[in-house]
């Protein structure tokens, strides 16, 4: 065999140097399932789901974890490993809990919903653990529901590999286990900034946007990407809209220039959108008051107006200041009104500031 | 920027100055986090003990408006010190001759006085700048927003020259920019001397161009106004019919009490929104728009990629997007324009008038977006700028700048000098986030920053009501207490109407851009 091949499920894959047997299934197009793995963070195996058979070593190794080697024989569907995984998915779903999928708002967004359905387990072979800590309800934006928590460490990764803002971690041990936040703080007296990138990383309901019990699951929604409204940097976000709302908004995975991440304002910042207080109709100032008004009056006094002013005072005298937030098209259509139809090149936004 | 954010999470050094990433561009900052736990190195200057001081190798605590003076005598000890990339300079750059003079007179003593800086850690940031290549250098509004903010950008410029910093993956010059797409309305000519794509106005060739594209005659051919001239213009009758589309100038622009009563003297004021705010108290007509996700269209990011944003909800009421408010207005004064959607208005129009966007269409933005220049339909797009150290204009020219103190500086009357930002939680005047609750309930009021020496000093306490002034205005609000802030500031962002602090700052502009000096005014403060 030649330099850096492998044999998985009896074919031969390569890999590079450095890379993990999952890493290397994964670019060969091999499923290997996963649950605690979180993308270019450090590899923990700490839920086992993606345990592999390889051949010549004593017990089953997790993918996420076990670097490849040449030569290398994997098998990723073998007897053993389905029964493995079978045993973990169950113990899992022994860990506080997980029977209620019909009234959690994750249903259908659930990796271990998945993986169960997948190795068709159902709880209740292992006795239940006791739920030691109550729902978090208490913060703005994020609920942690710690029935759900299955100590998989993804929201820790987020934390700290991710996003590098270090406010949570494991706190106590064995069976007494919490992801806690500055010695067992709500978050919001933690250092927790609420980028909610834990709230993506969570692979069950253990932790969800506030209003997730209020709104329509994910799974009912309709998927629409686009760009933030904020800053600069110009995050991807996954809108899930159902009936014409936004429900919630996501980082779009794999997508320049975030690469799955957001931050409180792009995850959180979007209830203006539906408010109640939006404008809905042209309003025209009389004597002081804003009385409703049709497109036509409103448009034909805009015209009226800035002809009169045109024509008496010429096309300097008005002017015109686009905005930073709306798309290149409106800004394209301002500049193109004052320069090709008013004649004049007073119009600017506020680039400098 | 010259670069893309893709590039930091393997850059070997960042020089971060006057940008509170952590706060303002949160994902760029986690980005940069990610590289300095993998051992990049951070230099941060900035006034405030900010987020970012806690990963930074070295924090140097300049004070407010002293940027120039300490980047000229960053470049006394690299030229002094040998330090500097002669190959580069040799072969890509011209005026380092000039600069050199410039430069000189800033030795490490003399700018450790003008910038509250020991002369050792000045020398000690040269050589750790000079330590790793390349170096990327991010800088955000702590550099523009002074009366010196052109000359700001010049020498933050000239510093990456010098070491040969430019041309190069996870390198350049990079300016974050705050708004979505503050970088696309520059793009598409929302500025008084260009046309979309940086085409002068004053260009008879470009004016022919957009002629004939337009099917007009008698283009304006001098540069027009910007925002606050149109301000003066308001009050002085030069200007009479203003429109405002998506801004609340009201909140926004230094010292209130002037900006409002230059809305006020407009003698027609129409304003384009999607809620009402402080700005639309002084129009004649207000006209209601389409909001982000209620129409199809495209910003620019920071570094310059465009991407699709799309449509999700319907607007409500009658509102409409605000690229048909203007083409109505066109038609009723006799222009009919064919395109009749973002995408047509896009495809048809801007990407074939902007031959840096040439190449971008809808079509080829459904995933990512592209960066440009991208000229053509087969160009992958520009990651970074100056390939090779080559530069629009063949070589990097140097362009010295003399140190000069903010408009306002301290006095025996206002002894602090009250430096302006963005918190995390909010976003400008809350339009928008504002109405999330959540948000509300992280940050719920403006508070002025100062330090744990000067709340001593004045026995104030964390939480305290106080009073702060300036020459053109006073607002009360709480005093928050904290180790960022160094003594004799006061910090305080403009997001909180009640206590905004554009009723303190001062209307000083930069002479080249007219950009105000929102990060130093002098102020007083005062007990309750």
């Amino acid at each position: 065999m030649s330099e850096n091949l492998m044999v998985i499920n009896g074919r031969e894959v390569p890999f590079s140097p450095g890379q993990t047997i999952l890493e290397a299934a994964v670019a060969a197009g091999i499923d290997i399932p996963t649950l605690c793995h979180l993308k270019e963070t450090t590899p923990t195996g700490a839920c086992r789901v993606c345990v592999v058979e390889v051949e010549g070593a004593r017990s089953l190794m997790t993918a996420c974890t076990v670097p490849a080697t040449k030569g290398m024989v994997v098998r990723t569907e073998s007897p053993m490993v389905i029964q493995s995984r079978k045993t973990i998915v169950e113990l899992m779903l022994s860990s506080g809990r997980h029977d209620d999928c019909l009234v959690c708002p994750a249903t259908g967004d659930c990796r271990l919903q998945e993986l169960a359905y997948r190795y068709q387990v159902k709880g209740g072979k292992y006795p239940d653990t006791e739920t030691l800590y109550p729902m978090e309800a208490v913060n703005p934006l994020i609920l942690r529901n710690f029935a759900k928590c299955i100590l998989c460490g993804r929201c820790v990764q987020a934390c700290r590999e991710v996003q590098v803002n270090d406010a949570i971690d494991f706190g106590y041990r064995g069976a007494k286990t919490k992801i806690i936040a500055k010695g067992d703080m709500a978050l919001k007296d933690s250092d927790c900034v609420f980028c909610g990138q834990c709230i993506q990383a969570c692979p069950t309901g253990a932790l969800v946007p506030k209003d997730a019990y209020q709104k329509p699951r994910l799974c009912e929604t309709e998927q629409i990407r686009t760009t933030c409204p904020y800053c600069g940097v110009g995050c991807q976000q996954t809108l899930h809209v159902k009936n014409g709302k936004i429900v919630q908004v996501t980082a779009t995975e794999n997508a320049e220039p975030n690469q799955g991440r957001l931050c409180v304002k792009g995850r959180f910042g979007y209830d203006f959108i539906s408010s109640n207080e939006r404008l809905k109709t042209p309003l025209i100032k009389k004597d002081g008051v804003f009385h409703e008004a049709t497109w036509d009056e409103a448009l034909d006094l805009v015209v009226s107006k800035f002809s009169k002013i045109i024509k008496d005072h010429g096309p300097d005298a008005v002017a015109g200041v686009s905005c930073a937030r709306s798309i290149n098209e409106d800004s394209y259509n301002m500049q193109k009104l004052f320069r090709a139809v008013f004649k004049t090149n007073n119009i600017d936004h506020c680039a400098r500031t | 920027m010259t670069n893309s954010f893709k590039e930091f999470k393997n850059a070997k050094m960042f020089f971060v100055i006057g940008s509170n990433m952590t706060e303002a561009h949160p994902v760029a900052a986690t980005f940069l986090k990610n590289a300095v736990r993998k051992g990049a190195k951070l230099i941060l200057v900035d006034p405030r003990k900010q987020k970012l001081a806690q990963f930074a190798d070295i924090h140097v605590p300049i004070k407010v408006g002293s940027d120039i003076a300490f980047l000229n005598s960053l470049m006394y000890v690299l030229i002094t010190e040998d330090l500097y990339d002669k190959h580069f300079v040799a072969n890509h750059t011209e005026g380092f001759d000039e600069l050199k003079k410039t430069v000189m007179s800033y030795p490490p003593e003399k700018a450790a006085e003008i910038c509250g800086v020991s002369s050792d850690m000045i020398v000690k940031t040269a050589r750790m700048a000079a330590s790793v290549k390349p170096m990327m250098l991010c800088y955000t509004l702590g550099i523009t927003e002074h009366t010196c903010g052109r000359n700001n950008v010049v020498s933050v410029a000239n510093l990456q020259m010098l070491l040969g910093n430019l041309g190069m993956e996870m390198g350049g010059v990079n300016p974050l920019r705050g708004q979505n797409n503050v970088q696309g309305a520059c793009d598409m000519g929302a500025l008084p001397n260009v046309f979309p794509g940086y085409q002068t106005v004053i260009s008879p060739e470009a004016r022919q161009k957009f002629e004939n594209a337009w099917n007009v005659t008698g283009l304006p051919d001098k540069n027009g106004m910007m925002i606050p001239q149109m301000m003066d213009g308001l009050v002085s009758g030069k200007i009479k019919g203003f429109w405002i589309f998506g801004e609340n100038l009201a909140n926004t622009e230094p010292d209130i009490h002037k900006v409002e009563h230059e809305l006020e003297s407009a003698e027609f004021l129409v304003v384009q929104d999607i809620f009402e705010n402080e700005t639309t108290r002084f129009a004649d007509v207000i006209l209601p728009a389409a909001a982000w996700s209620e129409n199809d269209g495209t910003f620019a990011n920071s570094e310059r990629r465009v991407s699709r944003v799309r449509k999700a909800c319907e607007p409500p009421g009658v509102s409409k997007p605000n690229w048909w408010i203007f083409r109505e207005v066109a038609k009723r004064m006799g222009h009919a324009w064919a395109s009749n959607s973002a995408q047509e208005l896009w495809d048809n129009e801007i990407s074939v008038l902007a031959p840096n966007l040439a190449g971008i269409k809808y079509y080829r933005i459904e995933n990512d977006g592209l960066q440009w220049p991208c000229p053509t339909e087969e160009h992958p797009g520009t990651p970074f700028l100056h390939r090779d150290g080559n530069f629009t204009r063949g070589k990097g020219l140097f362009t010295p700048a003399e140190w000069t103190p903010p408009a306002e500086v301290s006095c025996s009357d206002y002894p602090f000098v009250l430096s302006t930002g963005r918190r995390l939680y909010h976003y400008h005047t809350r339009t928008q986030t504002g109405r999330t609750q959540g948000l509300n309930d992280l940050l719920g009021e403006e508070t002025a920053d100062i330090s744990l020496f000067d709340a001593k000093k004045m026995g104030i306490k964390n939480g305290e009501t106080i009073r702060v002034s300036s020459r053109r205005g006073s607002i009360t609000l709480k005093a928050r207490v904290t180790a960022e802030v160094p003594e004799s500031m006061v910090w305080m962002a403009f997001h909180f109407r009640e206590a905004c602090a554009n009723w303190l700052t001062n209307a000083a502009f930069d002479p080249y851009t007219q950009t105000a000096e929102y990060k130093a005014c002098a102020v007083k403060i005062e007990k309750m």
